[in-house]
C-alpha cells in the first residue's frame, strides 16, 4: 500500500488537559471545560474561539459511564461552540488519537482550517464491577468475555508469551512501573503524583497512625512483591502493573499549517499520522507484539520521512506495564525481547537514551479512556516546547512520537511529531 | 437477542461449532462468514475436534461480576489442532501445573453464575487437561 503523504500541513497550536483523579463533585463536561480553558490559554498570540470551525471529541463510553449520550454536541455547548459541527469518535480506548487523527484528515482535506480536538471520560461514578463491565465491551463480547476473560487478563495472557518467548520475568515489569511513578511524581495533573517509594512510606504511616504495627517492607522491591501491599489481579499482574480508573479530559487545537502564525510562533507540526486495526487477540497469529502498532508505527514514520533514531521522546499506551515494553519494540525503538532490558536498564527513563512516558504515562498519571490519546500530544507539546517543568527532559525534542492503542490492540493509532519554530 | 442469533451462538458455545473456507480449507473461529485468510465466502459449519494445546494463560484473581465466586480461576488462547485460537477457561487443573503447550480438551461446563439475570450464556465451552 502506497504512503499517503499530508497534502496540507498541520499543526497544533495550544493544548491543556483537566487534573486527572477521581472527582465525585464533576462531570464529563466540567472536566472539558476545564482542559479547554487551560487550552486557550496556552495559545501564545491569543485564541478567538469564533475562529474555531469544527469539533471532534474522543469518548469510549459516556453512555455506561455516565448515561449521557450524544456528548460532542453537549461538550461543544458547554465551551459556547455550538453551531459548529461537533462529532464524537469512538475507538475503545484510543478514541482519543483516533480525534486527533480525524481533526488531521479535516484539515489536511482542505476543508478546514482551525479544529478543536478533545478527549473526555467521566469513570468513577460507577463501582469497579461495573467499570470492568464497561471496559469488557471494548472486546469481543461472546468470545472473549463470557469465558472469564478481564483487560488484565488479555495483557497478562501478553506477558506469559512474551515471558516463554523472551525470558523476562514478572519483576522486569516493575521497572515499568516505578520510572512512570517517578515521572508522575512531578507531573501535578497526575493521578498518583507519587512514586512508589513515597507511596510505601505513606502506607506504613497510616499505619501507624491506626496503632497498627508498620509492615516492615525492607525496599520498594520488597512491597511490591508484597501480596497484601500489590495484590495480584491476573498473573504475573500485579495492582502496580494497572493503570488506575480515572476521570478526566484533554484538549489541543489544530491549525493548517498556512495559519499557523496567526497562533503562535512555536508549534509543533505533525509530520506524521497512521492508524490500523486488527481482529481480537485470539485472531492473532502473534501474542508478543500487537501488529497494529507495528503498521501504524512504521506508516507513521514513511509518511513522517524519519527514522526510529530521530525520534527523541514517545508517549505510548501503557494500559498495563507489559503493554508499554510491547510498545517500545512496536514503534522500533528497541529490537523484539529487548523492551523489557532497556527499561531495567534505565534506557526509557526521562535521562536515558529513549525517555518514555515522561508524564507518568497511562499508568501514574492516569487512564480517562476517551481523554488519554489526547492528553499524549499534550504531553509531547509541553517537552517539545521546553514547557514541561520539573520532569522536562535534558536537551532538546525536535520529533515526538504517541502510541495510542484501542483494547488488545484492535485499534493503534501513531502520531509524530515536529518542534519548528 | 433475536432467536436466531441466540441459537447460532448456543450452537457455537457447546458443539465448538465454526467454519470451514470452501475455497482454501481454513478451519474458522469464532466464525464470521468471510474467509480470513482468502476474503472468500465461508458458510459452511465446521464442528472443531476440541482438541488443542494452551498457548497463552493467566490466572484471574480480579474476576468480574458472574465469575467471582470460583475466582481465582485459569483462562487460555488455546491453538485447536485444526488451527484457530480460541479463548476459554481452563476447569479441572490446578493453576500451578498450566503451562505454555500444555494438551486440552474440551468439556461443556456452567460459565457465569448469573448467567439467567443478564439473559447472557451460562452454559459453555472450557478445556480440561488431556493426555
Ligand atoms: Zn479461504
Amino acid at each position: 500500500m502506497p504512503i499517503n503523504k499530508l497534502p496540507r500541513g498541520v499543526a497544533i497550536v495550544g493544548a491543556g488537559m483537566s487534573k486527572f483523579g477521581a472527582f465525585p463533585d464533576k462531570n464529563g463536561r466540567d472536566l472539558f471545560v476545564e482542559a479547554y480553558k487551560e487550552m486557550t490559554r496556552s495559545v501564545d498570540k491569543g485564541l478567538d474561539p469564533s475562529a474555531i470551525e469544527c469539533f471532534y471529541l474522543g469518548n469510549f463510553s459516556s453512555d455506561l459511564f455516565e448515561r449521557q449520550g450524544h456528548t460532542a454536541p453537549l461538550l461543544a455547548d458547554a465551551v459556547g461552540l455550538t453551531p459548529i459541527p461537533a462529532a464524537r469518535v469512538e475507538n475503545a480506548c484510543a478514541s482519543g488519537a483516533t480525534a486527533l487523527r480525524q481533526g488531521v484528515i479535516a484539515i489536511a482535506s482542505g476543508l478546514y482550517d482551525v479544529v478543536l480536538v478533545g478527549g473526555a471520560e467521566k469513570m468513577t461514578n460507577l463501582p469497579t464491577a461495573d467499570v470492568t463491565d464497561t471496559l469488557a465491551t471494548a472486546a469481543d463480547v461472546p468470545f472473549e468475555i463470557a469465558a472469564g476473560f478481564t483487560f488484565p487478563g488479555f495483557y497478562a495472557a501478553i506477558a506469559t508469551a512474551y515471558m516463554a518467548r523472551y525470558g523476562m520475568k514478572p519483576e522486569h515489569l516493575m521497572n515499568v512501573a516505578i520510572k512512570n511513578h517517578d515521572n508522575g511524581a512531578l507531573n501535578p495533573k497526575a493521578q498518583f503524583g507519587v512514586t512508589i517509594q513515597k507511596w510505601m512510606e505513606g502506607r506504613v504511616a497510616a499505619a501507624l497512625k491506626k496503632g497498627k504495627p508498620a509492615p516492615a517492607w525492607s525496599d520498594i522491591w520488597d512491597f511490591l512483591h508484597d501480596d497484601s501491599a500489590n495484590p495480584m489481579v491476573a498473573w504475573p499482574l500485579r495492582l502496580f502493573d494497572c493503570s488506575p480508573i480515572t476521570d478526566g479530559a484533554s484538549a489541543v487545537l489544530l491549525v493548517a499549517e498556512e495559519r499557523v502564525r496567526e497562533f503562535t510562533d512555536h508549534p509543533i507540526r505533525i509530520l506524521g499520522s497512521a492508524q490500523a486495526s486488527d481482529a481480537a487477540l485470539h485472531d492473532r497469529a502473534d501474542l508478543t507484539s500487537l501488529p497494529a502498532a507495528k503498521l501504524a508505527a512504521s506508516r507513521a514514520y514513511e509518511m513522517a520521512g524519519v527514522t526510529p533514531k530521530d525520534i527523541r521522546i514517545a508517549e505510548v499506551h501503557d494500559c498495563f506495564t507489559i503493554a508499554e515494553v510491547v510498545a517500545s519494540e512496536d514503534i522500533d525503538f528497541f529490537a523484539p525481547g529487548e523492551g523489557f532490558k532497556a527499561a531495567e536498564d534505565g534506557m526509557t527513563a526521562r535521562e536515558g537514551a529513549k525517555p518514555i512516558n515522561t508524564s507518568g504515562g497511562l499508568k501514574s498519571k492516569g487512564h480517562p479512556v476517551g481523554a488519554s490519546g489526547v492528553a499524549q500530544a499534550v504531553e509531547v507539546w509541553k517537552q517539545m516546547r521546553v514547557e514541561a517543568g520539573e520532569r522536562q527532559v535534558p536537551g532538546d525534542v525536535p520529533l515526538a512520537m504517541t502510541h495510542n492503542v484501542g483494547a488488545t490492540g484492535s485499534t493503534c493509532v501513531v502520531h509524530i511529531y515536529e518542534r519548528r519554530d | 437477542m433475536e432467536i436466531a442469533r441466540h441459537w447460532r451462538l448456543k450452537q457455537q458455545r457447546y458443539g465448538l461449532v465454526g467454519e470451514v473456507c470452501p475455497h482454501c480449507d481454513v478451519k474458522i473461529f469464532p466464525p464470521r462468514d468471510v474467509c480470513p485468510e482468502c476474503g472468500g465466502e465461508a458458510k459452511t459449519l465446521y464442528t472443531f475436534s476440541g482438541k488443542g494445546e494452551v498457548y497463552s494463560y493467566t490466572t484471574i484473581y480480579e474476576a468480574p461480576a458472574g465469575y467471582d465466586e470460583t475466582a481465582p480461576y485459569t483462562v487460555a488462547l488455546v491453538k485447536l489442532e485444526e488451527g484457530p485460537l480460541v479463548t476459554a477457561q481452563l476447569t479441572d487443573v490446578d493453576e500451578e501445573s498450566v503451562q505454555i503447550g500444555m494438551p486440552v480438551e474440551m468439556v461443556t461446563r456452567k460459565l457465569r453464575q448469573d448467567g439467567d439475570e443478564r439473559g447472557m450464556l451460562v452454559y459453555g465451552y472450557k478445556f480440561r487437561k488431556s493426555t
